[in-house]
Order: C-alpha cells, then sequence, then structure tokens
C-alpha cells in the first residue's frame, strides 16, 4: 500500500502535506481502495473552517457515502474543482492530482496529533492483524 | 465467531482467489466486488458478459397438481396455463395481501415446479409452502444442493453456445435441461440486470468447475453483488427489502401485472379491499440532477421542502451518469408535479421524477 514519506496521516485515512502555513488535504490509497469507484465529490465551502478531525467534506462511491474528517484545523483557501468532473481522479491518483482541499492552518501544533508515515504504515498493518472475519462496511 | 454464523457459497473460495471484497449479505459471505471495481463490472455487464455467483438464493422442489396441491393459491399468477419449461414471475402473498416474496416459478413437468426464491427468506418461505401446500404433496428445499450461476449480458448467448449449442433456442423466460461439463442442468433465459443472460443451476459440489471453465473464456468477467444491485435498479427491478416487504403491497410498487386477478390466492381479499380504500403509497423512481446519489433511508421532500416519503433503494448509475432513486410516496403527494428533493441531515439534493426504468438499452429480448 503506497504511503508518501513527508505527509501526516490520520486514523480515518486522510493525509496532509503541509507547506509553511497551508495544508493540502486528501485521501490514501487505503481509503480509495476500501471505497471503490468514487462517483461524487462534494466540495468543500472556499473559506469554510473547520476543526481538526471534524466532518470537512464527503464522498461518494457508487454503493456508499463516506465523510471525509480534517487533518488541521483552519480555513479553506483552495479546493480541487477539477473532482467535480472526474471524481475518479481520486481512484487514480490519490496522493497528487486527487487532492481535495487546502486549509490555511490555524495552530501548527496540531500536527502533533497526527501520524507520520511510519506510524500509519504501522497502523495499517494492525488493521490487517485484526481483519479476520471482514463484515460488511456498507 | 461472526465467520462460524456466516453461509458460504461452493464458490467462496474462487472468489477469495479472484481478490473480491466480500461481505455479508442476508447471512451469506458474498462478493461485493472483484479487483476492476463496479465501473467496469458495470461494463461488463452491459456491454460483454458477466458472471455472479447467486448461490445463496433458494430453489424448492414442488411435485403435484397446480390446483390441487394448493401451490396455484400461493402465488399471485396462474399455473395451470404455464407451458412446459416455462418460467414465471410472481409473489406470494401474507393474509393481508403484502408481500412475503418475490419468486420465480418454473413448470419442469407437468406436476413437477421449481420455485426460486430470495436467499433473505428461504426459511420463511419454506414454512409458508409447507404450511399451504396440501398433506402427502412432495416438497423438497434444495436450496443447499442447487448453486446458481448468472451468466448475464449481450455476449452472453455467444459464450454459452459454445458449449451448449442448444442454447440459442431458449426464448425469455423459458427453460430447458442441458448436459454441461458431465451434469445435467437446467438453464433458464432469465437474469436480474435487463441484459439478455441465464442462469445455470448447478450441483453445489461441482459449482468450481463450471465457474473456472466459464471463466476461462476472456470475454466473461466475474461481478459482484455491488454492481447486480447498480443493474437491477437501473432496469427498475424490485429486490425484497427495498421495493417488497411484508409491509408493501404489490399494487403499492407498482407491479400489478404480476397479479393475477382472475384467479384464487392468499391474500386477495385483503390486497383488494386495501387497494379500494385508496392503498397506502406510491412508488416513484427519480434522478438527481447531480452525481450525487439517493440512499435507502433518505427522505424524499416537495420542492417547497415538506416531507412525503422515504427512498428505498439509490445508486450512482453509470448508464444515466446520475444518481438514481426509487422510493414510496404518501398517496396524497402523487400529483406534487415532477420536482423532487432527496438528502437527509446532511445535505438535500435536487431530483426530476422519471418514468421507469432508467435504462432502456438492454439486450433483454435479443
Amino acid at each position: 500500500m503506497e504511503i508518501i514519506d513527508h505527509y501526516l496521516y490520520t486514523k480515518e485515512h486522510e493525509w496532509v502535506d503541509i507547506d509553511g502555513k497551508v495544508g493540502t488535504v486528501g485521501i490514501t490509497e487505503y481509503a480509495q481502495s476500501a471505497l471503490g469507484d468514487i462517483t461524487f465529490v462534494e466540495l468543500p465551502g472556499s473559506a469554510d473552517e473547520v476543526e481538526q478531525f471534524e466532518r470537512l467534506t464527503s464522498l461518494e462511491s457508487v454503493k456508499s457515502a463516506s465523510d471525509i474528517f480534517s487533518p488541521i484545523s483552519g480555513k479553506v483557501v483552495e479546493v480541487n474543482d477539477k473532482l467535480t468532473q472526474d471524481p475518479g481522479l481520486i481512484n487514480r491518483d490519490c496522493y497528487e492530482k486527487g487532492w481535495i482541499a487546502k486549509i490555511k492552518i490555524s495552530d501548527e501544533d496540531e500536527t502533533s496529533n497526527l501520524l507520520t508515515a511510519d506510524e500509519y504504515s504501522n497502523y495499517l498493518e494492525s488493521l490487517d492483524r485484526n481483519d479476520g472475519g471482514e463484515s460488511a462496511d456498507e | 465467531m461472526l465467520a462460524a454464523t456466516l453461509f458460504r457459497t461452493p464458490l467462496y473460495d474462487e472468489h477469495l482467489a479472484l481478490g473480491a471484497k466480500m461481505v455479508d449479505f442476508a447471512g451469506w459471505q458474498m462478493p461485493v466486488q472483484y479487483q476492476e471495481g463496479i465501473l467496469k463490472e458495470h461494463d461488463a455487464n452491459r456491454k460483454g458478459v458477466s458472471i455472479f455467483d447467486c448461490s445463496h438464493m433458494g430453489e424448492f422442489l414442488i411435485e403435484g397438481d397446480a390446483v390441487s396441491s394448493g401451490l396455484d393459491r400461493i402465488v399471485t399468477q396462474p399455473l395451470v396455463d404455464m407451458p412446459l419449461k416455462s418460467c414465471r414471475y410472481g409473489f406470494a402473498l401474507n393474509d393481508q395481501g403484502k408481500v412475503i416474496d418475490d419468486l420465480i416459478v418454473y413448470r419442469i413437468a407437468g406436476q413437477k415446479w421449481m420455485i426460486v426464491v430470495n436467499a433473505s427468506n428461504i426459511a420463511k418461505d419454506r414454512a409458508h409452502f409447507e404450511a399451504n401446500l396440501a398433506r402427502g404433496i412432495r416438497f423438497e428445499d434444495v436450496s443447499f444442493k442447487t448453486a446458481k450461476l448468472d451468466l448475464q449480458g449481450p455476449l452472453s448467448r455467444d459464450v454459452l453456445s459454445k458449449t451448449v449449442p442448444g442454447i440459442s433456442k431458449l426464448e425469455y423466460y423459458t427453460f430447458d435441461e442441458f448436459e454441461l461439463w458431465g451434469e445435467k442442468v437446467i438453464i433458464s433465459r432469465t437474469g436480474y440486470t435487463g441484459e439478455l443472460g441465464f442462469e445455470i443451476y448447478y450441483p453445489w459440489g461441482a459449482a468450481s468447475k463450471a465457474w473456472q471453465t466459464l471463466l476461462k473464456d476472456s470475454r466473461v468477467k466475474p461481478t459482484g453483488l455491488g454492481v447486480r444491485d447498480v443493474l437491477r435498479i437501473e432496469v427498475s427491478y424490485p429486490l425484497y427489502g427495498h421495493e417488497l416487504s411484508e409491509d408493501i403491497s404489490p399494487f403499492e410498487a407498482g407491479l400489478k401485472k404480476f397479479v393475477d386477478l382472475s384467479k384464487d390466492f392468499i391474500g386477495k381479499e385483503n390486497l383488494l379491499r386495501h387497494d379500494k380504500e385508496g392503498g397506502g403509497r406510491k412508488i416513484v423512481h427519480f434522478i438527481s440532477l447531480s452525481r450525487r446519489s439517493p440512499r435507502q433511508g433518505h427522505s424524499i421532500f416537495s420542492s417547497d421542502g415538506k416531507k412525503i416519503g422515504e427512498v428505498v433503494s439509490g445508486t450512482f448509475s453509470p448508464a444515466v451518469n446520475a444518481g438514481i432513486g426509487i422510493g414510496f410516496i404518501k398517496k396524497e403527494f402523487t400529483s406534487i408535479g415532477k420536482d423532487i428533493i432527496f438528502g437527509d441531515e446532511k445535505f438535500k439534493e435536487r431530483a426530476e421524477l422519471a418514468a421507469r426504468p432508467f435504462y432502456k438499452g438492454g439486450s433483454l429480448k435479443q
């Protein structure tokens, strides 16, 4: 499962790529693979204020809908408009072209609540180990 | 603990080998999708050939005269005039005229029948049949002896006729017995996708061989329950637990043509009384004005925001390229015009009422 070394992660399978005061947010390979073909992305409103780990927006795949939570608190400064016409961009390139929103970070200390790439990788392994009897996720 | 309580079809290991995502459906561990994903599986069905494992579904064998056995009274469609080797779709109703299950009757011989029922209802149906069949009538539940492989899609006949030349003569909603890889099996020209297709009733223990052999033809793609639901919603076929239940009459579900009022059947009196009193609800079909999809449990609102009903099925439709939904609205709101709204506490989306089916391009009767 692909993980980008310098990104930070949540246990809900979002990533954030921090560049100065702005964090770019998306969902991980694990999340896009679990969701399957993504058919709709509700883009957050520009200038929306979000809190860390609170609902940022939602995605839909053919048969289900899922909330996306913000890895950081701040203000939405840009959204990826391309996802409106081509939500499958997230399936094809979840870490680059399939980004969802850029957020101006209001509290840099919050990054200590996030997982590093190594920690996230270990977390995924622990999920695999507990995955004996999977039941429906929809 | 969980795994031990779920049934597995004889193709369980095949699904794992193909990398299927497995889910719990009606007490069974079933493939919801394979590795390529639902959109590719949709393409395989609408443009090529798809194969579904439907071994979880139930099959009953009954021997006896249609009327004196009591069978004819259990089903809303007439059985006495069924030609040999034909299929007929209908309902078993409870005393209240609501739906115990939807089913297909196969007339194997003058006095021999196979009934195909939903996996989720096998135990309940068996009890209903046993209670209402005449004493001494032979009834056998062969659900766990009978695998079912559905080969569906515009090229399905080409694929199957390589092995079973006689298959090209099979007309829609008929069946015959064929020899297939050393087994004598029933194949019917029926399905649940709106495409040309066949349902193959194969011996449980030998089903892997049939599955593997069919998949050797590179045109055939394995498809799961996820896309099966999308396909059936696109052609507005009902699914028990959604459009049909013991709280819904076939009239409310818009399926009057599968109820023959010129014959007697269990539930008829209350069905007619309920209908005369105005019924309760009307089924509606609608298309989202965006790619956002309705889901079971969403509310339906009038264009001025009044709650008028509920969504029972919804999905993104690759064929329509929008969200599509099926729901029930209260009778008093049936003349609200075609603009509606669906959603929940998180969002509202506009939609337009549409005629059924959503997808009309199927190869079903080719």
